[in-house]
């Protein structure tokens, strides 16, 4: 590249000198470039961030650990991504399923309110892990609302 | 008349500043709910001395912030301290994400620096303790931050506002000028000290101070006049914004980022052109990467390089930049550029600590000109080798092809001993759940 440019122009400008680089040696003339005809008719292409996410800054992306299978029965595997918004957590409902933190550690289970019971469920029918419990005064904290579980195949 | 006067007040100019309370650390918390509670401290670059604490680790260790990390380290441990290395990344999506939901509550928004975001509310007739109060249940539900905003006739008063909605329980983290009548404002001021005032640094603070002016109020009294003669434009222009005439515009954001930058510290100061053509060519190819992940082209490079103007031996500072004949995207072309200006910029001798790459005036492929002299771009070749060089980037982000130039052993590289994962940033980091 060095040897490829002789300066014939400084310039002082803020921030820094622009070096503007002048080219010695042969000249292609008559290059140009036409403007594809199709250009006009292209269309957007399937964007899976607008179909996975609806709201960019609430949305985080989290991973099942290795051993956890609590929730295989609602499609959620070990291993597997889960797209979580977490903007709906004040607004969750009874059977959305939520990411939640209970004593320090992160949770993923199916929410469950009906008057003044709040259960988080696990949907393993082959393991029946029993439900986790919330009385009044141990409230429940929900850091987000579960949207999609991304699973790869090999 | 009255009808002038009730224009006057509804297009009178109204700011809002908003900012994230202990930025960093409020980061790392937002996916550490299990160390709630507890002081937590971020250190500066490799691991050097703390730059940022959380309200907790402020009250029982104040005397620690700037102290370097080594000194405190068994004190500060044998409180619970927990202790993060910054992890810029995270900040930096954290603050993409928080300027974000910031946008939906003003047209006009400018993003100040990582945890400080203006807002023009002219014309925007609402009750502002509420709205401050909606914009920070938005961001604290959407991303987990908590902030505090502040409203008032001009930037500087807006920001004033903002530092009592944050040091002052009471107002439940929403400060509002425009509401109160002018002595209301006057009491307020009177009990802040001169340096809280947008601009006001410790030095110029103690020049005030020795001409009685120790409160926010006195300056706002001062003559403007007087004050300019004795200071300078930059500080009346302050005394008249304290008083609510607007001075400070605000700065609208392109709607493009025009400029794609790498930059960073070293681990190790380098003073070799070996050392620092390693980390000028890593530089210029993650900016080059970037780019291409934009869809993006650059027309010029520029390069930095500099020691630390707190050294104690001369500060230098080396800078340059050139335009390409055409726009490119290769990294083999900008590397071989970047290089070529670190050599010009380059002084031996010198203990560098930061370097780094701008690649300036993007445009997108199709606004691309191609030029005469043969270094045009859609060179199948080119274009299909970074294809795979990204690819394999993303699938392996240990990053196992680099340009030669880059070198092998990485001296330079941060030292981040109490490094949180990237989790916004990094596959192969996300949160874990069960």
């Amino acid at each position: 590249m060095s040897d490829e440019i002789s300066l014939i122009a400084k310039l002082e400008l803020s921030p820094s000198r622009v070096i503007i680089p002048f080219y010695e040696g042969k000249v292609n003339a008559g290059q140009s470039r036409f403007v594809s005809a199709a250009q006009d008719y292209e269309m957007k292409d399937l964007d899976l961030e607008e179909f996975l996410i609806q709201d960019p800054p609430a949305t985080f992306i989290v991973q099942v650990a290795r051993d956890a299978d609590s929730m295989v029965d609602a499609g959620i595997h070990p291993e597997c991504r889960l797209i979580v918004n977490r903007a709906l957590a004040p607004r969750a409902r009874s059977s959305n399923i939520v990411v939640a933190v209970v004593n320090g550690e992160f949770l993923v289970k199916r929410l469950f309110k009906r008057f003044k019971s709040v259960r988080l469920l696990s949907e393993n029918k082959a393991k029946a892990y029993p439900p986790i419990d919330f009385t009044e005064d141990q409230e429940l904290e929900i850091w987000g609302v579960v949207k999609h579980a991304i699973i790869s195949f090999p | 008349m009255q009808l002038f006067h009730s224009l006057k007040r509804v297009l009178r100019r109204v700011f809002a500043l908003a900012d994230v309370n202990s930025m960093y650390a409020s980061c790392e918390e937002a996916f550490r709910p299990d160390i709630r509670g507890k002081p937590v401290v971020v250190l500066s670059n490799n691991d050097g001395c703390v730059i940022a604490q959380n309200k907790l680790a402020k009250a029982t260790l104040e005397i620690y912030m700037a102290r370097p990390w080594f000194e405190i380290k068994e004190e500060a441990e044998k409180l619970g301290t927990i202790v993060f290395s910054s992890n810029y990344e995270l900040y930096a999506n954290m603050s993409n994400r928080f300027a974000a939901v910031m946008s939906r509550y003003s047209p006009r928004m400018e993003k100040y620096s990582i945890d400080e975001v203006f807002l023009e509310m002219t014309g925007i007739h609402v009750n502002y303790t509420d709205y401050g109060q909606t914009i920070r249940q938005d961001v604290k539900a959407s991303t987990g931050l908590p902030i505090c905003v502040g409203f008032g006739y001009s930037k500087t008063l807006s920001k004033l506002a903002n530092h009592c909605a944050k040091k002052q329980d009471h107002w439940n983290g929403v400060c509002d000028f425009t509401s109160m009548s002018e002595d209301e404002i006057d009491a307020i001021l009177a009990t802040l000290p001169v340096d809280k005032v947008w601009g006001v640094g410790s030095r110029l603070a103690a020049r005030l101070n020795k001409l009685g002016v120790h409160s926010v109020l006195r300056l706002k009294y001062a003559d403007p006049k007087r004050i300019r003669d004795e200071f300078g434009v930059l500080l009346e222009r302050t005394v008249r914004e304290l008083n609510g005439e607007v001075w400070i515009e605000m700065e609208d954001e392109l709607p493009e980022a025009k400029q794609v930058m790498s930059s960073r510290s070293f681990g190790v100061r380098a003073s070799t052109m070996e050392d620092l053509s390693q980390a000028v060519a890593f530089h210029a190819s993650i900016a080059a990467e970037r780019m291409r992940g934009k869809g993006l082209y650059a027309n010029g490079v520029y390069v930095f390089a500099q020691n630390s103007p707190h050294d104690q031996a001369e500060y230098y500072s080396g800078q340059l930049s050139v335009g390409f004949p055409a726009a490119t995207n290769s990294t083999t072309k900008i590397i071989k550029t970047a290089l070529w200006l670190l050599k010009k910029i380059y002084r031996p001798g010198v203990y560098y600590q930061k370097c780094g790459v701008m690649l300036l005036d993007t445009v997108s492929s199709c606004g691309l000109q191609s030029d005469m002299f043969g270094f045009t771009e859609g060179d199948p070749k080119s274009e299909a080798l970074m294809d795979v060089m990204d690819r394999i980037k993303q699938k392996y982000p240990n990053n196992p092809v680099k340009s030669a130039a880059e070198g092998k052993v990485q001296a330079w590289k941060m030292q981040r001993n109490y490094l949180s994962p990237n989790y916004t940033g990094s596959w192969n980091e996300l949160l874990e759940v069960r």
